[in-house]
Formats: structure tokens, C-alpha cells, sequence
């Protein structure tokens, strides 16, 4: 059934042809020493020691495979465990990845490493790996993104890192990942471009699903010793889609799991209010890569929407696209309203303030646990922790914290 | 099978592009489609035409420009906010074509001719005789995305070469049809006055594989540049600095690009001389 994976490794094509390389000659060399180096070191063994040396001693891996048992028993239906990717120093799933970008970064003697960012998790993360292996950093955020998350930009500036707000376009994710792209050409003789999601041209989708595949290499072994089985189902949100193909990785040839992504349905999915690209998009070429996209009929890229500036974002990653073409992964939506009440359900249910991102996922198991039998098993990885987000929940919810 | 193979081999040499490098230093100036409206486009594709443009390159407005600095992107702006679409680019040299045969090239983002089908593109192209199509997002790896489609209608895909190009070089140049775009410098779209050092030297290392002409572009925006420069290449390509004469005179901006052109014009025959 799904048999890309061989072809993947080839010409970074997944599926019926998406992936690939679509970008300006100006960083093809470039790309090509990336896709080089990537593919010595995933067999060089001190590169391997050193990734994994990181993860556990620095990131606090392995992540957590919580037992949810007062969701479980509230939602009366599948047992739920939570991949607690928000235990994670920075607190996210996105340091699993940039740790191995940096590192290749560093195997090809680059010295500054620049990232886009939505939320701004990814640019924490990029901002605390250069800190630590001493590299110079630059960090591309939407002005709107930056209004959206000051904290998280001056939590970048106190690592060393420098923010750039970017003003041009819609001034969000998007127009983010324009801006770095920009940069990385105009410099990219000392420079490394730390992509923040499985996106962008080969072999960045492929990199970035290697580096995070940890999450399901650990889900799966801790679900064998906790319960000596697969699980029925594993849910991820997705943006661009590194902690869903991170998630999936290694259940991608398991088909009794069912793979569902949760994309931000913002204000609805049949309103121009949203972000949820598998149901709403069609397929073009942008960014790098051939995907699906949220574009119009003369392949102009739409303004998306979502209250979370990390599924801010009109594309997705393209092994998402093949695997939801393949029928392999299901895509839902779930809308700003459903993911902040999920926001507060798991706060008071189980005592954990979670990303607005993972929250969307959280929405979909409070749909679906119930009606799943109570011998499966659900695992929902948790992408981030949500102090980021309290603010503006609280606007959200018309609360005034400030008085 | 073989007839189609011989066929499409003489296209390929056959495209006009190529001739206008013959016996001159080419012209190539550059602007955004519906910059800052339909018929002020229309007449600055005549201008350039009668300031003795030898081919007239066209921006489709696209909403992520990613090879494109501040300027462009804000033509892509004024573009849009006066209701641009695919069509209306058509329409735009359809109503150029009624005055004027310059050779047109079409700079586009690859998304535009994949979203309108490339064969419809294409064909489109080709009835406009449309001679050409610059794709900034298209490498070497993806030609065959659009190429064979383009070949067929004889509309040459004109492939960049960078100061980043190095080992690429060789089989990007073998490949090459129309002419070579070669960027002067790192980066994007912008008038600079520092280029990359090593430009006479990419050059000559361009012309060890192919007879393919070569123009340069990225930043040139003065005469005397356009001077200097047409003494290492077959041509030169003017963008940002025409793009600025629109966003300043906007509905008036005809009369200052054909004069503005006629002095480049001047700069480089004197260059031939």
C-alpha cells in the first residue's frame, strides 16, 4: 500500500510526485552539499553517538508516554496516552530536530544558523543549540507572530539570538520562511538554514522526519513495555507537519494504525477564516516543494488563518500530502473554539496547560476516544507546552490579566 | 518516434531567442505585469519597444517572490491591488501585440503555469509569440517539470546560473536554450553597486559547453554599468531600476522608461563599437 519510502530516498519524492526541489539556483549548490552531508552522517557513527548524546542529556529525552487516566475515564471510550513532547527542554517537540540540524550544520563548518518561526518555538530552539554549540543565530518571525508571542522573542534575544520581525506579505509564518530563504541566498557560504518543519525543498522534509522520528521510535517501545501492543491510533497536530510525521514514522508500516493529523480549521473549514490545507488546498509548487497548498485558481498562495501562529501556515509538509493521498493518514479539522476549550479541558482534567497546536489534537480525542472501544489505545502526542499561549487564551476568553 | 526527437532538436536551435545576440549586445529590460495598471503596462511594453528594448521581459505578479527584493515585491503589490490574474498578464501582451513584434519573455514563479496547466500555458505563450519563460524557482533537478512541454511549443526555458553555480555549471549551460540568465550576485533582486568579483571568469567557463548566449542581471541600473557589463557578456537585464521609474511616475512613467531605455541602448552600442 505504502511503498514511498524507497522512492523517497532516491529523489526526495514521496507518493505520486510530491517533494522535490524547487528553488532558486542561487542555493542549489548549497542544498546539494546539505543532501551530501545528511546522507554520509545518518551512517557516520560519532555524528549518531554525539544526536543521541544531545537528546537524552540536554532535550531530557526519552519523553514521557503518559497514561491519561482521568481523560480516558471522563471520555468513557479508547485509553489515551499522550506523548509528553512538552517535557522537552524548550519545551517543545522542535528541539528534537533542530539538535540535529545544528549538528549537521556543524559537520559542514558552517558558524551562524538562521530559522524561521511562527510561534516561535522553533526559533527558541534554534536560539538555544546555537547558544550551546557557540554558534551566531538570526531568527525570521512575522511582525504579526512577533506581537502574538513577545515573550517567546525575547526569550530568543536573552539566548543571543538576533529577531528579525518580517514585514513584507502577511507577515506570518509564511512570509517567515520567504525572508529566511532570502537571507540563506544572499549568505550562505558560513551560514545553515535550520528548516522548523518537515517543508521546503529535499532533503529538508526527510531530514527533519529523521531527526524527529524519535518520537515514535520511544512511543513504540514505551506502549510495547506499558501495554505489549500497538496502538490503534496515533494523532498529531499539523502545521507543516514535524511532530505528525514524527509521530507516524514508525507506525507508517504498521496498517492496523490508524494516523490521523489535526489541522487548524481557524474559524471553520468552509470559512476563508482557516488553515486546514488537506481539506481546503490543492496541489502546487511552492516553498521548495510540490505539496497542497491553500492557494486560489491562479495558484496566488492564500492568507491562512488560525489561532495558533504554529498551524499559521498554507501548506504542509509533502509525505503528508502522499500519505493523505495514499489514504495512509486521515486529515481533520478542528477550529479555534473546539482547540481552546480542549486547551482548558486538559488543564483541568489532568493538570497540564498544553500548546494551543497540541490542543487541536486534544479537541479531536475528546471526538473520537469516545467512540472507540475501551481496549484500544490512542496516542496523542502533546507538541509544546502552552505557558506561551496563557495570554491570549485569556484574550480569547475576554479575561483581563493585566489589571 | 525518432521524426518527433529530430523535430524537436531543430526547435530547440531554432529558437529566436538566440538570434537577437547575433551581431549586437542585447537589451533586456524588465517589468511587473499590471504595474500599477493594465493599460500603463501596455504602454510601457511599447516604450521599451520604441527605446529599442531588444527583448522585453514581463513579471507575472506573484504573492511570495522569493528571488525578489523590496522593489519588485512592491510592484507585485500595486500589481495586485489593481486586480491582477493570469489572464490579465495574456491580455496585457495581447493588446502589446496589436503595436508591436518585440520578443517577449515571461519572468514567472513555477506555481503560476502549474496552476493554469503548463501545455494551456504554454500554448497561450506561444500563439503571443512568446519566446521565452524565467522561472526563479525552477533548478536544473526540475527542468522536466515544464520543459518538455515548452520545447514543443518552441518556448525556450531560460536557466539561471550563479556565482554559487561551480560544478552545476556544465550541465546546466549544456541544457540551455534561449539564452543564459546569469545573476551578478548573491541573494535577490535589488540595484547594487558591488557585484560578485569572479563574473568574466563565470562567464568564460559558461561559454566552454555551449554557444548559448549569456545576459547578466541582478542590480545593474545604471548606463555605465550596463557598459561595463555588456563587455563580458552577450547582454544585460535591467529590473529594479525600470520597476522604480513605474512606482515613481506611475501612469506617467511611459515616457521616462523609453527615454531611460534609449540611454542604455546608447551605453551598450557603444560597448559593440
Amino acid at each position: 500500500m505504502n511503498n514511498s519510502s524507497n522512492e523517497t530516498k532516491q529523489s526526495g519524492r514521496y507518493g505520486t510526485g510530491f517533494g522535490g526541489q524547487y528553488i532558486p539556483e542561487t542555493l542549489m549548490a548549497e542544498l546539494d552539499k546539505v543532501t551530501q552531508k545528511f546522507n554520509e552522517l545518518k551512517n557516520n557513527q560519532q555524528f549518531l553517538t554525539e544526536f543521541h548524546d544531545l537528546l537524552n542529556n540536554y532535550a531530557n529525552r526519552p519523553s514521557l508516554l503518559y497514561y491519561a487516566k482521568n481523560m480516558t475515564k471522563d471520555l468513557g471510550g479508547a485509553k489515551i496516552y499522550l506523548k509528553r513532547e512538552d517535557l522537552n527542554h524548550t519545551g517543545a517537540h522542535k528541539i528534537n530536530n533542530v539538535i540535529g540540524q545544528a549538528l549537521v550544520a556543524k559537520y559542514l563548518g558552517k558558524k551562524r544558523l538562521i530559522a524561521e518561526t511562527g510561534a516561535g518555538q522553533h526559533g527558541v530552539a534554534t536560539a538555544t543549540i546555537a547558544a550551546l554549540l557557540g554558534m551566531s543565530c538570526e531568527i525570521f518571525m512575522g511582525k504579526e507572530d512577533t506581537d502574538r508571542q513577545k515573550l517567546n522573542v525575547y526569550r530568543m534575544e536573552l539566548l543571543g539570538a538576533k529577531v528579525h520581525a518580517v514585514t513584507s506579505g502577511s507577515q506570518v509564518l509564511k512570509d517567515a520562511v520567504n525572508a529566511t530563504l532570502q537571507e540563506w541566498a544572499s549568505r550562505c557560504e558560513d551560514t545553515f538554514y535550520v528548516m522548523g518543519s518537515a517543508v521546503g525543498p529535499a532533503p529538508f522534509p526527510e531530514m527533519v522526519k529523521y531527526f524527529q522520528s524519535v518520537i515514535s521510535q520511544e512511543s513504540k517501545q514505551q506502549l510495547q513495555e506499558q501495554e505489549h501492543k500497538l496502538p490503534d491510533m496515533v494523532v498529531a497536530c499539523v502545521g507543516g507537519g514535524s511532530n505528525a510525521i514524527g509521530s507516524f514514522a514508525n507506525y507508517i508500516d504498521n496498517p492496523s494504525v490508524k494516523l490521523v493529523g489535526v489541522e487548524a480549521a481557524g474559524k471553520g473549514i468552509d470559512t476563508d477564516l482557516t488553515a486546514a490545507t488537506v481539506e481546503r488546498g490543492s496541489v502546487g509548487i511552492f516553498h521548495g516543494m510540490k505539496s497542497l497548498f491553500m492557494q486560489n485558481s491562479d495558484g496566488q498562495i492564500d492568507p491562512v488563518y488560525s489561532i495558533s501562529a504554529g498551524l499559521d501556515y498554507p501548506g504542509i509538509g509533502p509525505e503528508h500530502a502522499a500519505l493523505a493521498e495514499a489514504n495512509r493518514a486521515e486529515y481533520v479539522g478542528i477550529t479555534d473554539d473546539e482547540s481552546v476549550q480542549a486547551f482548558e479541558y486538559i488543564a483541568k482534567q489532568e493538570g497540564i496547560i498544553a500548546a494551543i497546536e497540541s490542543c487541536h489534537a486534544i479537541a479531536y480525542i475528546e471526538k473520537i476516544a469516545p467512540k472507540m472501544a475501551k481496549d484500544q489505545i490512542i496516542i496523542c502526542t502533546l507538541s509544546g507546552r502552552g505557558d506561551k499561549d496563557v495570554a491570549s487564551i485569556a484574550k480569547y476568553k475576554g479575561v483581563n490579566i493585566y489589571e | 518516434m525518432l521524426q518527433v526527437l529530430q523535430n524537436t532538436k531543430e526547435l530547440i536551435s531554432m529558437n529566436k531567442l538566440s538570434h537577437i545576440f547575433k551581431n549586437h549586445k542585447v537589451f533586456i529590460p524588465f517589468v511587473v505585469a499590471n504595474d500599477p495598471d493594465f493599460d500603463t503596462t501596455v504602454a510601457n511594453i511599447l516604450a521599451l519597444a520604441n527605446g529599442g528594448a531588444d527583448i522585453v521581459e514581463i513579471g507575472i505578479p506573484f504573492s511570495d517572490p522569493v528571488a525578489d527584493g523590496p522593489v519588485i515585491q512592491a510592484a507585485n503589490l500595486r500589481a495586485f491591488k489593481a486586480d491582477v490574474h493570469t489572464k490579465t498578464v495574456f491580455d496585457i501582451v495581447t493588446a502589446a501585440r496589436k503595436e508591436t513584434n518585440v520578443p517577449i519573455v515571461l519572468l514567472t514563479y513555477l506555481n503560476i503555469p502549474f496552476k493554469y496547466g503548463y501545455e494551456a500555458f504554454l500554448k497561450k505563450c506561444a500563439e503571443l509569440k512568446i519566446d521565452g519563460l524565467v522561472i526563479p524557482d525552477l533548478p536544473y533537478e526540475s527542468r522536466d517539470e515544464i520543459v518538455p512541454t515548452a520545447t514543443k511549443h518552441n518556448v525556450a526555458i531560460i536557466p539561471l546560473i550563479t556565482p554559487t553555480s561551480d560544478k552545476r555549471i556544465e550541465k546546466i549551460a549544456k541544457s540551455a536554450t534561449g539564452f543564459i540568465y546569469v545573476v551578478s550576485s548573491l541573494g535577490i533582486t535589488g540595484k547594487r553597486d558591488t557585484f560578485y568579483q569572479g563574473l568574466e571568469e563565470l562567464i568564460t567557463t559558461i561559454r566552454q559547453y555551449t554557444t548559448v548566449p549569456t545576459a547578466i542581471g541582478f542590480g545593474i541600473h545604471t548606463p555605465q554599468q550596463a557598459h561595463e557589463f555588456a563587455k563580458i557578456a552577450d547582454g544585460i537585464i535591467i529590473g529594479s531600476a525600470i520597476v522604480d521609474i513605474v512606482a515613481e511616475k506611475q501612469q506617467d512613467a511611459p515616457g521616462a522608461i523609453e527615454s531611460f531605455t534609449k540611454s542604455v541602448n546608447q551605453a551598450l552600442h557603444a560597448t559593440t563599437a
